[in-house]
């Protein structure tokens, strides 16, 4: 059993290796080399060369490939990033899943043995039902602040320029350094959290270090370093809502909180829709805020997918386990987009 | 500006002009202007300002607002003592040869598959779109086992600026983002360009690029702030401390560094991309809306 595959796997794997490169860009790149230099010379004087020689037909088509083959020397280098850095390892992280990676030794076939170890892992739950909380909570504040925050800038008549700007300031901090100032501000000592807490006469709070708001305090650095992209979103989107609907719904002697309901709201639903959709799939991978700030802690309450997909990687070098679990989180959210899709669809 | 347009928005200008209206509009205006002030801009000046302060007075369990005595000086000591401005550079390198590689690779590829049109161009297109679908997680490790050894040309990458780089460049949302922007210059344009003698690569250089400025700093100022921004992904590809980015030495660091350099640190860090925000915050904004609009 175990000698079977070190002959046969490295051959396979190179083969595999070489499909979908070859398939795509390495092939014409290297035969067009000359052929191309030679199109490019002759390029202005190639229209009235071959047609007086030959049959106009085969002239076309020489000059179609000639056409082709240039056509193929600019998208090579693309061609062969994607298919090296994208198309490649998807192929590869799927099959990685069923395999037991190692540098040492070739990756061998094990069959369905890393999801059996994924789901013998006491922490691999722990990591889901915590991803989903984090998920849930990021979408009861990061999907409310935003839009709010957008109907409410889109009244104003002043200082909207300068309160787009502000709101947008975090997303363009590096997410390390919004960490590392957060985790500053949780500090139970001399933070700044407390401190405003204390001036309230409220008693401190142990952000990071309780087990019930740790997840909490995530969400909040979370929403605040990236509510920014989404209320642009939105305001763009309230732009461009019909003034006359407006109208009409006041004609008619709508509220505002109705005309909020049955013009706003859906006006806005498709780009509602998509955010949600890319909302729930980014914050499913959330990763900086644990890593930087509590380090899955405390007592494992913070352990998200991804920490634990990037232990298993990069810290125990295990990447067919790792492989494994991006592999079900890739299937949990297309499941999700794919339920999702249907039922916002059925209902339109 | 927003006080002359006439559009209509959600509450009429009727009840706007109101006395109740206009005091409730300056009481929300003022209320979201502090409000905003507070959350967003505070806490960069409570950073910037932080890295003024003595270490003691960082210590002390109430903060005061403006700094007791300013030491400048923590900012050249993180910048020459603990090194940050090596690592500084080591960003700017990577964000730089980012920005080349993506604009090179990807205005080529999005030139060929909007005007150059070969067969099964739109195939492609599509496997590079689809490509948008997949969570980026999900590739972390098979991309960084290709990294560590590149398919038939079998070099490792770890270590090397192009571990960023090029899968940097892999970029389908810079491709469709250009190829659309292409997609609208007439095609008479160039081919009175090729009457005129230009070959492809003229035509691309002299008639497609200076149009196309506006996408062009949309990519641009993307794929900038993409890398500066980045801490997986460096920290997993470059493991040699010498050739890490800030970010990524930044929270290396962070434990035994005093701080108020550490502070001082992270405003390095953040300056360049808040000084290209505030330029180019008109393309940045255009290039938000564009993208999710049409994703």
């Amino acid at each position: 059993m175990a000698g079977r595959p070190l002959p046969t796997s490295p051959a396979r794997a190179t083969a595999r290796d070489r499909t979908p490169v070859r398939d795509g860009a390495p092939a014409p790149a290297g035969a067009s080399g000359p052929a191309t230099k030679k199109s490019l010379d002759r390029g202005p004087a190639s229209p009235a060369g071959p047609s007086t020689r030959g049959g106009a037909a085969t002239g076309r088509f020489r000059r179609r490939v000639r056409e082709n083959l240039v056509a193929y020397l600019f998208l090579a280098a693309g061609v062969i990033c994607f298919a090296l850095f994208s198309w490649y390892p998807i192929v590869r992280g799927i099959l990685l899943g069923f395999q037991q990676v190692t540098f040492a030794q070739p990756a061998e076939w094990v069959g369905l043995d890393n999801f059996r170890r994924l789901f013998d892992d006491p922490l691999f739950l722990t990591a889901w039902k915590n991803t989903g909380w984090f998920t849930l909570l990021a979408l009861v504040f990061g999907f409310a602040a935003p839009f709010a925050t957008a109907v409410v800038l889109n009244e104003l008549r002043r200082g909207k320029a300068y309160l787009r700007m502000t709101v947008y300031l975090p997303v363009m901090l590096p997410s390390v350094v919004t960490m590392l100032l957060w985790r500053w501000f949780y500090d139970p000592g001399p933070g700044l959290f407390n401190n405003v807490l204390d001036v309230f006469h409220l008693p401190p709070q142990q952000w990071l270090e309780s087990e019930n708001l740790a997840m909490v305090s995530l969400v909040l650095v979370s929403t605040w370093a990236n509510m920014g992209t989404t209320t642009l979103i939105y305001l763009a989107a309230l732009g461009g809502i019909p003034g006359e609907l407006y109208e009409a719904a006041e004609l008619d002697g709508a509220s505002i909180r109705r005309r909020l309901w049955h013009v706003t709201i859906p006006q806005m639903r498709f780009i509602l829709m998509i955010t949600l959709l890319l909302q729930v799939i980014g914050t499913m991978q959330v990763f900086v805020e644990p890593f930087v700030l509590t380090g899955g802690g405390p007592d494992d309450a913070t352990v998200t997918v991804l920490l634990l997909l990037y232990r298993y990687a990069f810290v125990y070098n295990d990447f067919g386990l790792a492989s494994a679990m991006s592999t079900l989180l890739f299937v949990v959210l297309g499941a999700f987009a794919g339920v999702y899709l249907r039922l916002t669809r059925s209902k339109g | 500006m927003a006080a002359e347009t006439p559009t209509r928005t959600l509450i009429a200008p009727t009840e706007m002009n109101r006395r109740v209206g206009r005091f409730l509009h300056r009481f929300v205006l003022t209320a979201t202007l502090i409000g905003f002030t507070l959350a967003f801009v505070f806490p960069l000046y409570w950073m910037a300002s932080g890295a003024l302060k003595s270490s003691s007075e960082l210590a002390a369990p109430t903060p005061t607002l403006v700094p007791e005595s300013f030491h400048p000086e923590s900012y050249t000591d993180a910048w020459t003592h603990v090194g940050l401005g090596h690592f500084f550079l080591n960003t700017f390198v990577l964000a730089l040869g980012a920005w080349l590689t993506q604009l090179l690779i990807d205005v080529s590829a999005a030139y060929a598959l909007s005007k150059l049109r070969p067969v099964l161009g739109n195939v492609i297109l599509g496997m590079m779109l689809a490509t948008l679908m997949l969570p980026v997680s999900a590739l972390l490790v098979p991309t960084y086992l290709t990294v560590v050894d590149v398919p038939i040309l079998h070099v490792n990458l770890i270590n090397t600026p192009f571990a960023v780089w090029l899968p940097a460049a892999a970029n389908a949302f810079n491709i469709f983002l250009l190829k659309r922007f292409f997609d609208q210059i007439p095609a008479e344009l160039l081919d009175s360009a090729r009457i005129d003698g230009a070959g492809t690569i003229r035509v691309l250089v002299s008639v497609v690029l200076p149009l196309s400025r506006p996408v062009l700093a949309v990519v641009s100022i993307f794929a900038v702030v993409g890398v500066w921004k980045d801490f997986l992904w460096p920290m997993l590809v470059l493991p040699d401390e010498a050739k890490q980015p800030i970010t990524v030495a930044l929270n290396r660091l962070a434990e035994f560094m005093p701080a108020n350099q550490l502070l001082a640190g992270m405003v390095m860090a953040s300056i360049p991309l808040l000084v290209l925000f505030l330029i180019f915050q008109r393309h940045i904004i255009a290039g938000l809306t564009a993208g999710s609009l049409k994703g």
